[in-house]
């Protein structure tokens, strides 16, 4: 405590006093104690940094990453089935209907089916669909080549359609893979096979065509429309609420395997991430605890000469509750900062996207290092109370 | 002289070394934790992963198309080949019989239900529900009740039940029993034609018990569905199944996994073969089912590798954050310590120690202090892992012996790496001042 005299023309520094005399004088204790022990005050400062910016970390990825890991698993494929009523066809506005009522990035993809026969007399199941949405929302079909979507409708029958052939179909329709004919109530069409699929489920059996061509050779139109909703069970239902009053006259169902394995693996998941954010958050807070209660208790001498000089208890205390305060409120602000940095960073290495800055999580960061600062301010100076000034700074 | 003076110095500033040792022990405890977490959240979820039913399915080799639009088939029951229900118990047989987690045989039959005007044709699915199933001395219980977890009834006092752990009552209210006449009736069959759990429903000139209402939000809500035994008695072909599902625990696939295992050299066939990809355990079940062809269900067997890698990419950067919080705690711990501890050092110096010495003194403190808290820590950090398996995934989170060792070096490590900047300004400060207490 033993400052320069500052040189300051005397009326001024009356004139500053008395306009606000505490204020000043407290600030300026506040300033020094921090300028003059920079060391032991950086080393402070630095471990609240570093617990705020772990904690921000942990509590913008818990936020984040359902979002995040709800987007892989819509890779899993359409969680609700938009189905027309028994042997009808789905109003030909549908999707249009459900494009409109829904999140723009939300993928609906309409099916319809009709069972042709090979030129053998042999059934298969073939099914129109846009093969560009299929593909974005069906990506674990194994395809060798996707056929590119019609410039034009076909203008004669003669026309070859390009189709994408199951793997189990491609077997028994065309095992060596060239031009047949299929037909559908006395309609025949030339199919080429573009491409071959493989899923190892129902698909392999079917062949696949582009829904206009589709429909322009049979007239059947869709029948089911498959929809990835994004968004948790609640969103998911309120999304099903929402297109069973759009569209009145359809079926529309979860897919509860995929919603349910997709709640329980998420479930699981985030009660890890929270247990584990709790625990860092835990151990960050240890940290800074460790560091402030060896800063305060290092500045006993501090102490027992403003107690000596006549502060007040209540002063003493207010003056190291203000200095743990500003200390948890920089490092709070620094910590989130980084913390956030660090959050993208980690978002961008494991999921490809960034991570959105949480704003939201702030007060609860800025909250809880002043928390932890106060704490482990006012512990050491309920130890030094009881011990009389002389005896500290006779160096006791 | 210079044990006595560590001994003396750790058993007299207990006060003192508790916030250090605190430290150490719950920066090792959640370090512990953290590791053992993440190198379990992979089986853990795998498991979890399950929930999405079946990843494998076997067929029979010479089938014909299926020709079935939305749960309904079309093409005559009988046609096409069947696999043989004695065969099924062989999938415990396998290589890695430890890795199926279950498998259900289907068995659909079409039916006319109900008479006069109001008939229709329906489906009919033979399958187990809870059936045990005897292999050599291997005794286990199989069937959509584990296959199928999604799958709910409701019973006829209008409860919901679900098929859950293995370890369930194979009686829970609603589930038909595999060896009964019962049935469950799909919800929307079910509405259409009228019924509710307890009715009895005419099939093929037999009347048979509904004992629950099945709610699947697939196909099956509107088929009825029925022990595997009665199906083959409506069909007429015993012990006939045409597909069998399996749920397996799988290795996420690579470049390895989808090689074709005809090209491969003996030893890489055998080193695929000894991985558990779905590809591998595919061409094993077909290797022990006669006449069979079984291959994974790619929407089921893909997306597992996909999130299973993101969960565990994401675990790995969180533990790393754990250990990097926990190092830092017990630094600035042993920082704290050593610093108060200046006028001490300035004494020493002053009775003539050098540096050296000083350093070592600190240094002897720090191991003991590492030593004593990692122990503590990996008690507790155990016990912490323990406690996140029972209470997330109710099951066993192990500890591989060799944690011990590591984390006690990781211990001590931190605990020196904090130490030793303190140290070296403790060791220059100069004793005069120390000493005067201008510290």
């Amino acid at each position: 405590m033993s400052a320069p005299p500052t040189l300051h023309a005397p009326q001024q520094v009356a004139g500053r006093r008395a306009s606000s005399p505490h204020i000043s004088m407290f600030l300026r204790m506040l300033i020094r104690a921090a300028v003059l022990r920079r060391g032991r005050a950086a080393a402070a400062l630095f471990a609240m940094v570093v617990a705020a910016a772990v904690a921000t970390v942990m509590m913008n990825l818990y936020v984040d990453v359902q979002a995040k890991l709800r987007t892989e698993f819509r890779n899993y494929g359409a969680n609700v089935v938009v189905v027309a009523r028994e042997s009808q066809s789905l109003p030909p506005d549908s999707l249009v209907k459900i494009a409109s009522s829904l999140d723009a990035k939300t993928l609906a993809v309409p099916f319809s089916y009709a069972v042709a026969r090979t030129q053998d007399g042999q059934s298969v199941v073939v099914v129109g669909t846009d093969f560009a949405r299929a593909r974005q929302l069906n990506r674990w079909w194994n395809v060798s080549h996707w056929p590119n979507a019609p410039q034009a409708v076909a203008a004669s029958a003669q026309t070859p359609i390009d189709a994408l052939i199951g793997m189990r179909a491609a077997a028994v329709v065309t095992p060596d893979r060239k031009p047949f004919d299929l037909t559908f109530q006395g309609h025949t069409i030339h199919v080429t096979p573009a491409g071959l699929l493989q899923t190892g489920a129902g698909e392999d059996s079917r062949i696949y065509l582009d829904q206009s061509e589709f429909q322009n050779w049979t007239g059947v139109a869709p029948s089911t429309i498959e929809i990835a909703v994004n968004g948790s069970t609640d969103e998911i239902n309120q999304a099903i609420e929402h297109l069973s009053q759009v569209l009145p006259s359809t079926d529309i169902r979860p897919v509860r395997q995929i919603m349910e394995g997709e709640a329980n693996v998420l479930n699981k998941t985030r009660a890890t991430l929270y247990a584990a954010s709790a625990l860092i958050v835990l151990t960050a807070a240890l940290c800074v605890l460790a560091t402030l209660i060896g800063w305060v208790f290092d500045r006993r001498r501090d102490f027992a000469i403003m107690k000596a000089l006549g502060a007040s208890e209540g002063l003493v205390n207010g003056f190291f509750a203000a200095e743990a305060a500003a200390l948890g409120t920089i490092g709070a602000v620094l910590g989130f900062a980084i913390g956030i940095g660090i959050a993208a960073w980690i978002g961008r290495a494991n999921f490809h996207a960034p991570v959105v800055p949480r704003f939201s999580v702030f007060p609860y960061v800025l909250a809880g290092s002043i928390l932890v600062a106060l704490v482990s301010a006012v512990l050491p100076i309920g130890l030094l109370r009881r011990v009389q000034p002389a005896l500290i700074l006779r160096g006791e | 002289m210079f044990p006595r003076l560590v001994y003396e110095s750790v058993r007299r500033q207990t006060r003192r070394k508790l916030l250090a040792g605190v430290a150490i022990t719950l920066g090792v405890a959640v370090a512990t934790a953290m590791i053992a977490v993440a190198t379990n959240i992979g089986d853990k979820i795998n498991h979890e992963l399950r929930s999405y039913g079946a990843n494998l399915l076997v067929t029979p080799q010479e089938d014909t198309l299926d020709v079935e639009i939305g749960g309904i088939n079309l093409k005559p029951p009988s046609d096409g080949a069947f696999l043989n229900e004695a065969d099924l118990p062989k999938i415990r047989g396998t290589f890695w019989h430890h890795n199926i987690v279950g498998f259900s045989p289907m068995l659909p039959v079409t039916v006319r239900v109900g008479s006069g005007s109001d008939a229709r044709d329906v489906t009919l699915l033979g399958t187990y529900f809870s059936k045990p199933v005897h292999f050599g001395t291997d005794d286990f219980t199989t069937g959509v009740r584990i296959t199928h977890p999604w799958w709910k009834v409701q019973c006829r006092d209008g409860s919901l039940t679900r098929p859950r752990r293995v370890g369930d009552s194979p009686l829970a209210c609603g589930w038909p029993n595999d060896d009964s006449q019962d049935v469950l009736v799909g919800e929307r069959l079910a509405a259409k034609v009228g019924k509710k759990p307890g009715d009895s429903i005419e099939v093929f000139g037999r009347s048979l018990t509904i004992s629950g209402i099945l709610s699947t939000g697939a196909a099956e809500d509107d088929q009825i569905v029925a022990p595997l035994a009665l199906a083959q008695e409506i069909l007429g072909k015993p012990s006939a199944v045409r597909r069998i599902y399996v749920s397996a625990l799988t290795k996420p696939e690579d470049a390895f996994a989808r090689r074709d295992p005809k090209t491969m050299t003996p030893d890489m066939f055998e080193r695929w073969n000894c991985s558990p990809y779905a590809q591998s355990i595919a061409y094993q079940l077909q290797g022990a089912i006669p006449h069979s062809h079984a291959e994974q269900i790619r929407q089921v067997a893909q997306n597992e590798g996909t999130v299973l890698s993101k969960i565990k990419g994401l675990m790995l950067l969180v533990t790393l954050a754990a250990l990097f919080a926990s190092a830092l705690a017990v630094s600035a711990a042993m920082a704290t310590t050593i610093f108060e501890r200046r006028v001490e050092v300035g004494l020493m110096r002053a009775l003539g120690a050098g540096s050296l010495a000083v350093a070592a003194l600190f240094f002897a403190e720090g191991l003991v202090l590492a030593l004593l808290g990692g122990v503590a820590g990996f008690v507790t950090g155990s016990l912490l892992a323990h406690q996140i398996g029972r209470s997330i995934f109710s099951s066993q989170i192990s500890i591989e012996p060799v944690l011990f060792p590591i984390i006690l070096a990781i211990a001590v490590f931190v605990t020196f790496a904090g130490s030793a900047a303190a140290i070296r300004r403790a060791v220059k400060f100069d004793p005069v001042f120390a000493l005067r207490g201008e510290a």
